[in-house]
């Protein structure tokens, strides 16, 4: 019998975007299909995954399993950062700056940006730098981290509507990428992209954070808000879309009771290292076949199982 | 092309009979239109209009059950290719792979275990749903023996494979009351196969590789009268698996190909030797479009996290999750506990609820029914006001638990303590912070 694949018909790509600088700086974007359907369109930039480094040692904030692979850096970010490259093979480096949450360490924006800087200047592939989501402290902070930073061609966010202008202003003036962050929905993210365009930042500096949920902890919203902003940037040729997609993963699967549970305390979930270390990668499969182009992991295992399917459904 | 619900009802007697389980004919041709019913449901169309009907009304996937010890599962049914145009009806069911091949201790240790595996939620119970049985050698006699083994350790709904028809059938015959899923007919066996689903009114499981070989298959076996198919793609690497998922169901669903209406099984288990990938493929065929997933193993490890994505993934995006109003313990409170105030959408209690728990600080969580909606939506609603927290707290029962008479309100919700402090005028209210993770801290410094 004849059968013919129905085929999709595609209107618009994603905009390439490379982050970082030199040898190691990595492009994004650029599919011009659904996430993975490689039968129908191209995805010339592979889906990359960054690993989650930071600037204070997270202590019991992490469960074991995540911290157990970084225990002998932790507290001291160029280490970890360096260790990630060289034992992990990561690709790309997001500093949290954990340390300047208001309501934790309160950490001066100088400090951070110092930190930032310092972590810059020890490796050779792209930097993230990420706030804490606080609209006023991260103004101060990533300001300060793009001054720091000139030259280092950073990513840094999350930029929100309330602090853009002050972010990115400095992302301006310094050369940096921004992360344009907003709370899962696509009307939301167009309209932050459309407002960082006016203050004159380029479509090739831009990378969307829709704002990423846990496996079991509003998943489901960030992935429908994900295939609704790719199917308005790809069918619906809707231009303010049309950039690559970031998600920071890390925090919001590790940071949930399923994942810091120990084997005492849920025998009936199974190993604990085994349970995270696929809450995790399963999170990102999801997030990878939604439209994630960047994806800021944890835990080493997590980050190769997911390296190891991206390369086979894009490879 | 699909008929409308008004077009529907035209050809229908008109009587208002109810036999069809639906008040007015109306309501079934409406029903009908969205694929939610079935034409044999009404007794009394004629035969010509039936003929008319069957081919507009019938869903374009069609919904195919699977007996458990109790009830059946659907899988199939689906009408969208993406959850957010409408919603994902039927969740993929994952099922752990038995051999005969396969020592009696292994076995029964995944027998036991996939009866263990089962987890609430939100009110409702996460499992796998399915045990299937693959033959390994040809031996009838063995087959069934492990079916029936499987039959009596645990209420799985079953998937009988070989590639010979009189094995399965050895198989069926002991599992007959649970209504397997047998297989698997392919191109070579596809009369005996098909013979056997018919005669015991099974569903089969269609296998061939290439879309056209697949669609010669199916439109075989619909020939010689069976109605209840799942496709099997024979693809066993991931990237063309996950091409072949998307092709069948777009081709189901736009051009309304006849041939792959049907749920599908995909069978990570046959794809890799390393158990973590195995998780991640089968992770890949719940978000897309698989009806059944065959793990190789059954490991809490691995199966919870692909039950959360499912959960994930088949929810309704168009109704918020919600959890029953009233009071929920954590950490064991006591009567000198705290006791804090939130909403009913399930992710607020969830992320809450995890929060203190991981504070370890025992304490009264009070989930008041705001219709799902979130904090500062609640608020904004008038639906988490000073005077809808206070009736809720007096009736809660919470004053006849516990001491205490403070109150922990969100951190969004501020703006009501003061109408809340004259509502309860014995309870002294605090303000909670805004963002769940900062919650630990707070308790800690009560």
């Amino acid at each position: 019998m004849a059968f013919e694949i129905p085929k999709q018909i595609y209107s618009g790509a994603i905009k390439p975007v490379t982050i970082g600088k030199g040898a190691k700086a990595i492009t994004l974007g650029g599919e011009t299909s659904y996430p993975f359907y490689v039968f129908e369109g191209a995805m010339p930039n592979k889906p990359r995954v960054a690993m989650e480094v930071w600037d204070k040692n997270p202590g019991e904030d992490w469960a074991a399993p995540a911290l157990e692979p970084f225990k002998d850096v932790a507290g001291d970010p160029v280490a970890w950062a360096q260790k990630c490259i060289k034992d992990y093979g990561a690709e790309a480096i997001a500093l949290i700056l954990v340390s300047t949450d208001p309501n934790g360490d309160n950490a001066s924006p100088e400090s951070a940006a110092a930190t930032a800087k310092k972590v810059a200047e020890a490796i050779d592939v792209p930097l993230i730098v990420y706030g804490t989501s606080n609209v006023e402290k991260d103004a101060e902070v990533l300001k300060a981290v793009a001054e720091a930073c000139d030259g280092f061609q950073l990513t840094i966010g999350p930029v929100q509507d309330k602090n853009y202008k002050q972010i990115g202003a400095a992302a301006l003036g310094y050369n940096h990428t921004l992360i344009a962050n907003s709370p899962i929905d696509v009307n939301l993210a167009k309209q932050l992209n459309i407002l960082l365009g006016q203050l004159g930042v380029k479509d090739s500096h831009i990378l969307v954070d829709p704002t990423t949920g846990g496996l079991g902890y509003g998943l489901e919203y960030s992935y429908s808000v994900m295939e609704r902003d790719r199917m308005a940037a790809l069918t619906q040729e809707d231009e303010k879309l049309q950039l690559p997609i970031i998600n920071y993963l890390g925090q919001e699967v590790w940071k949930v009771k399923e994942c810091k549970q120990t084997n005492e305390e849920a025998p009936q979930l199974g190993d604990q290292t085994k349970r995270g270390i696929l809450m995790e990668a399963i999170t990102a499969v999801d997030l990878l076949l939604a439209g994630g182009d960047l994806l800021i992991m944890r835990h080493p295992e997590a980050v190769k199982l997911t390296k190891s399917l991206i390369q086979e459904l894009a490879g | 092309m699909a008929l409308t619900g008004i077009e529907i009802f035209k050809l229908l007697p008109k009587t208002n009979c109810k036999e069809c389980g639906f008040p007015t004919c109306l309501a079934f041709a409406m029903a009908l239109a969205s694929g939610k019913a079935e034409l044999d449901k009404c007794p009394y169309v004629s035969d010509e209009v039936r003929e008319k009907l069957a081919e507009a009304s019938a869903p374009p996937i069609r919904p195919v059950k699977i007996g458990m010890k109790e009830g059946a599962k659907t899988i199939g049914g689906e009408t969208v290719m993406f959850r957010h145009e409408k919603t994902f009806f039927n969740p993929t069911l994952i099922a752990g792979l038995v051999t005969t091949a396969e020592a009696d201790g292994s076995v029964d240790k995944k027998l036991d275990t996939f009866m263990k595996l089962q987890y609430d939620r939100v009110g409702l119970l996460l499992r796998p749903e399915l045990i299937a049985v693959q033959d390994a050698d040809g031996d009838a006699g063995k087959f069934a023996a492990l079916v029936k083994k499987v039959i009596d350790k645990t209420d799985a709904g079953l998937i009988l494979c070989s590639d010979k028809a009189d094995v399965v059938k050895a198989g069926a015959e002991a599992a007959a009351e649970r209504k397997p899923l047998i297989g698997v007919a392919t191109p070579d066996n596809a009369d005996a196969f098909g013979a056997l689903a018919k005669e015991m009114g099974l569903p089969l499981i269609a296998k061939a590789e290439g879309y056209e070989a697949l669609a010669d298959l199916a439109t075989k076996l619909t020939g010689m009268g069976l109605k209840d198919l799942v496709l099997d793609s024979g693809s066993r690497s991931l990237k063309q698996a996950l091409q072949d998922q998307v092709v069948i169901r777009r081709a189901a669903l736009g051009p309304k190909f006849r041939p792959f209406g049907f749920p599908t099984i995909t069978c990570p288990c046959q794809m890799t030797d390393d158990p973590m990938m195995e998780a991640l493929y089968a992770s890949v065929f719940i978000a897309k479009y698989g009806g059944i997933v065959v793990l190789s193993d059954l490991d809490a490890a691995v199966v919870f996290p692909l039950l959360l994505e499912r959960l994930n993934i088949f929810t309704d995006p168009q109704k918020p999750m919600i959890m029953s109003q009233g009071i929920y313990e954590i950490n064991n409170p006591g009567p000198d506990s705290p006791v804090a105030v939130t909403t009913n959408f399930a992710l607020t209690y969830f992320i809450v609820s995890g929060e203190i728990e991981g504070s370890k600080v025992p304490c009264w969580l009070l989930i008041q029914d705001t219709e799902g909606l979130s904090v500062m939506t609640a608020w904004a609603a008038g639906k988490f006001s000073g005077d809808t927290v206070a009736m809720f707290v007096k009736k809660s029962g919470i004053m006849d638990k516990t001491k205490t008479r403070t109150i922990i309100i969100p951190g969004y919700a501020a703006g009501i303590s003061g109408d809340l402090e004259e509502e309860l005028p014995d309870w002294k209210v605090l303000i909670g912070p805004r963002e769940a993770s900062h919650i630990p801290a707070f308790l800690k410094n009560l």
